[in-house]
């Protein structure tokens, strides 16, 4: 493949979001090159389950997001297949559904508070008793006080999935560049963004994406214009493959308070699916550690100890392997999307936390909309670099 | 309390706990196999006793899995389960130390071809180790294949255990071309008798034994029926024309060996080129850890004995123990070495290899991964790194995590392949022993681990 040396736009970081963002800056005509200082789909994106979820988000701005790209993924997916063929489409999409449930009666309460609030912007999410759920889960433990049914949850692979995006670049005549790190950006006169160093190389471009996830911070550093996103590490546990035991993406009601947390410490809230393969994942943790990647046993007995209260017949299923990753982190946890303040051509694109995954193809919609000055179809206001839980100082 | 932790109970294992011992440092001592020897040394589980005795202050944990290192303040924490790995009642333990050695060893590497997956066809070190432990044959007709000096033993003792070997195809030049030479890089090389030995086994047996030969294919249409064996040019391309097909019912092969990697990498040791780094003290990147034997590189048990004992007198001297340098087995490690870097660069694997395989040849047995999925996923998605090629072909994801494929595909690939040796859980853990609280034994005395005692020779 040739390489090329100028760019509409150079996008930092081939994650999910990355690749979302090209593809979608691609799609609208624009030549994209791509770089990443690792493989590329080889940080978070690799480090996640692969939810593409409704139910753990609260009426808002990121629930607005995430409906827009719980409609998106299946598009994207079929019109992949058709630009690239179905061995690039293969993505293992699931539109399992999730089921949240609560296992004491003081959860109860709050669940169905929340699923009343999602239900009312739209999110299909159904009550259901003990009985019902354990007729849909029937491995599921019978101290199940309240469960809340979410059809529109579903579950990709997210490697097969930032894959695809990143061969659909290529055949638009973009490029991406693996091992390659950006060390910071190039202006013209007028101060606006004019290109981007790579090593000894500089590429002349007319925009730079920032779509580095958890290190978005570091690069926005280098590149001048700095922005408040951390890392906030989470670990799976793999199981051998089994004869199916789980069918949706099964978790515990407390997950979404432990996603909407901002706690240093350690919170595991049991999160239980199986995949393609028949392998059972159990996530998730949370822990703000910086880029300690340094195994905790105490963080996967808490994960073991979750699962088997949802599921007690996986008590005696052998786990396999474990793997983890850092997660984009937001002080107030919403994504960064949208152009930054200091420097025209400079735009940011990450804190997506662990919901990245899910909320890829409409954040990669929503950048190449405003870039292109489309109407976007999601507010863009919320997401708005310059709030001040993401930049300390505004300089225009 | 002066105490390090020994994982591996093999020659270099065994040599690091003793030499610990005597200078009066506590050692436990963890170890897969029932009893001690490892692979090398393997000793019949069902008879009495154990061949080797060791110093009192050696604990030896026997039946036991190392599943998990993690760090602790000022040094390791080692999480093992104990029992037959099948049985339901592993009981869990965890042991901190300030020191630990790692003699983990290796396991032999087969590469792939046309038919490797029938029944039948077997890895040298698992035909030698039921041959020599239980007296069983894999077949009555066996070809053994590969390369190094190690297929030797093997026909010999497939011979012993009753086996006919049709044929000895050495990918590299004869063993035996050597083994005579006064001067040449290995004269003086310790198992040079051994192998004298043997070679004369093959031909009291009339055993053929061909160079620049391979097994490319083994046919059959449930289990091994015959196989092919062609010549093989430098690089280990077949020579067109030279196929002859061999009856046989079994196929033994072996490429080398493959360092057991995990623990070491879970312990943040420093690995290059597939093997852990050492200083002259076998101390690796990491404060406190030590590594010896094959884990260092592939040198056979006189020199990984010879680093055993380097690495126990070393970690004993880590962890305070008054130690005068072994300098007798430090000489032994450099000679050692010598050889061991002779032998390999006389037995290395080509890549010809890469066109045995057809497209439909399975490079995953656990997730049946085909040489054309491999490709595919690699050029469709232009995967540069170990963790997403794992993701986007499935290679390297079973149960077997990547033991068996992961430098075979890592090459195919063109990727850097010790990411497949990457495994946090060292091995299977049930989810209910994963959640059990295990007691902490012995935890490091936070004042004594203030100290940092560097060593140096």
């Amino acid at each position: 493949m040739s390489r090329i040396e100028t760019a509409d736009v150079v996008v930092i970081g081939a994650g999910i979001i990355g690749a979302a963002s090209a593809e979608a800056l691609s799609a609208a005509g624009m030549r994209v090159l791509v770089v990443d200082r690792g493989a590329p789909a080889g940080g978070t994106t690799a480090g996640g389950e692969g939810n593409v979820l409704l139910s753990d988000k609260a009426p808002g701005p990121e629930l607005d997001l995430a409906v827009a790209s719980r409609r998106l993924w299946p598009e994207l997916i079929e019109s992949l297949r058709a630009e690239l063929g179905d061995e690039v489409a293969r993505v293992e999409w699931e539109p399992k559904g999730g089921l949240v449930v609560a296992t004491d009666e003081d959860a109860v309460g709050p669940l169905s508070i929340l699923a009343e609030a999602q239900r009312e912007v739209g999110v299909e999410a159904v009550d259901l008793s003990r009985d019902e759920a354990r007729a849909m889960e029937p491995h599921l433990t019978d101290e199940v006080a309240g469960a809340v049914h979410y059809p529109g949850d579903a579950q990709l692979q997210p490697v097969l999935a930032a894959t695809a995006m990143l061969t659909a670049v290529r055949a638009r005549g973009g490029e991406v560049r693996g091992w390659t790190e950006a060390h910071g950006l190039v202006f013209d006169d007028a101060g606006k963004v004019a290109g981007v160093r790579l090593g000894d190389e500089t590429i002349a471009c007319g925009a730079v994406v920032n779509a580095c996830g958890p290190w978005a911070g570091h690069f926005s550093v280098a590149a001048g214009a700095p922005i408040e996103v951390l890392p906030r590490r989470g670990m799976v546990l793999v199981t051998a493959p089994l004869p199916h035991v789980v069918g949706r993406k099964v978790y515990a009601a407390d997950y979404v308070a432990a996603v909407a947390s901002s706690d240093v410490d350690l919170q595991v809230s049991a999160v239980v699916e199986s995949t393609a393969t028949g392998t059972v994942l159990i996530g998730s943790s949370r822990q703000r550690v910086g880029f300690d990647e340094a195994l905790q046993v105490e963080v996967l007995r808490r994960l073991a100890r979750s699962a088997v209260k949802l599921f007690p017949v996986l008590a005696g299923v052998p786990v396999m392997r474990t793997y983890g990753g850092f997660r984009p982190y937001t002080p107030d946890h919403l994504p960064v999307i949208g152009a930054d303040p200091r420097f025209a051509g400079l735009w940011h694109a990450s804190g997506h936390e662990g919901a990245g995954i899910g909320l890829a193809p409409a954040t990669g919609r929503l950048l190449a909309d405003l870039m292109c000055g489309r109407e976007p179809e999601v507010d863009p206001a919320r997401f708005r670099v310059d709030r001040p839980a993401v930049i300390a100082e505004v300089r225009t | 309390m002066r105490r390090i932790v020994v994982i591996g109970a093999g020659p270099a294992g065994m040599a690091a706990a003793s030499a610990a011992a005597l200078h009066g440092v506590d050692v436990v001592l963890i170890d897969a196999g029932a009893k001690l020897g490892g692979q090398y040394f393997r000793q019949d589980a069902l008879a009495a006793g154990d061949r080797f005795t060791l110093p009192r202050n050696v604990e030896h944990v026997a039946s036991a899995a190392v599943w998990a290192i993690e760090p602790v303040d000022g040094g390791h924490r080692v999480h093992l389960r104990i029992g037959p790995a099948d049985g339901p009642d592993r009981r869990g333990r965890a042991v901190e130390a300030r020191a630990l050695v790692l003699a983990t060893g290796a396991y032999d590497r087969a590469l792939p071809f046309p038919g490797w997956d029938l029944p039948g066809v077997f890895t040298a070190g698992a035909a030698q180790a039921l041959a020599k432990g239980q007296g069983v044959a894999v077949g009555d007709r066996v070809v053994v294949g590969g390369t190094g000096p190690f297929l030797l033993p093997v026909a010999a003792s497939l011979i012993g255990a009753g086996a006919r070997v049709v044929e000895v195809a050495e990918a590299n030049a004869a063993v035996t071309g050597w083994l005579g030479n006064p001067v040449g890089a290995l004269a003086g090389w310790s198992k040079g008798g051994e192998l004298v030995r043997y070679a004369g086994t093959l031909a009291r047996h009339r055993v053929p034994y061909r160079s620049r030969s391979a097994v490319i294919e083994a046919h059959g249409s449930d289990v091994v029926e015959s196989v092919t064996v062609a010549r093989l040019d430098a690089l280990w391309n077949p020579v067109q024309g030279s196929e002859r097909r061999l009856e046989a019912d079994a196929v033994a092969v072996g490429f080398g060996f493959t360092p057991q990697l995990e623990l070491a990498l879970a312990a943040r040791c420093r690995v290059e080129d597939g093997f852990v780094v050492v200083d002259a003290a076998q101390g690796t990147s990491a404060p406190g850890v030590f590594a010896a034997g094959e884990l260092t590189g592939i040198g056979g048990a006189d020199l990984a004995a010879s680093e055993g004992a380097v690495a126990g007198a070393a970690a004993a001297k880590f962890v305070g123990a008054a130690v005068e340098p072994p300098v007798r087995a430090m000489a032994r490690v450099r000679s050692g070495r010598r050889f061991a870097a002779a032998l390999n660069a006389a037995y290395p694997v080509r890549s010809g290899w890469h066109d045995w395989l057809r497209d439909d040849t399975i490079v995953c047995r656990c997730e049946e991964i085909t040489k054309r999925a491999l490709y595919r996923a690699v050029d469709e998605r232009d995967v540069g790194g170990v963790r997403s090629l794992k993701l986007v072909s499935g290679a390297g994801l079973g149960l077997c995590q990547g033991r068996v494929c992961g430098r075979n595909v890592a090459e195919l690939a063109g990727v850097d392949g010790t990411g497949f040796a990457k495994r946090p859980i060292a091995s299977p853990i049930r989810l209910a022993e994963l959640a059990e609280e295990e007691p902490v034994e012995t935890p490091i005395d936070a004042e004594e681990s203030g100290r940092v005692l560097g060593v140096e020779y």
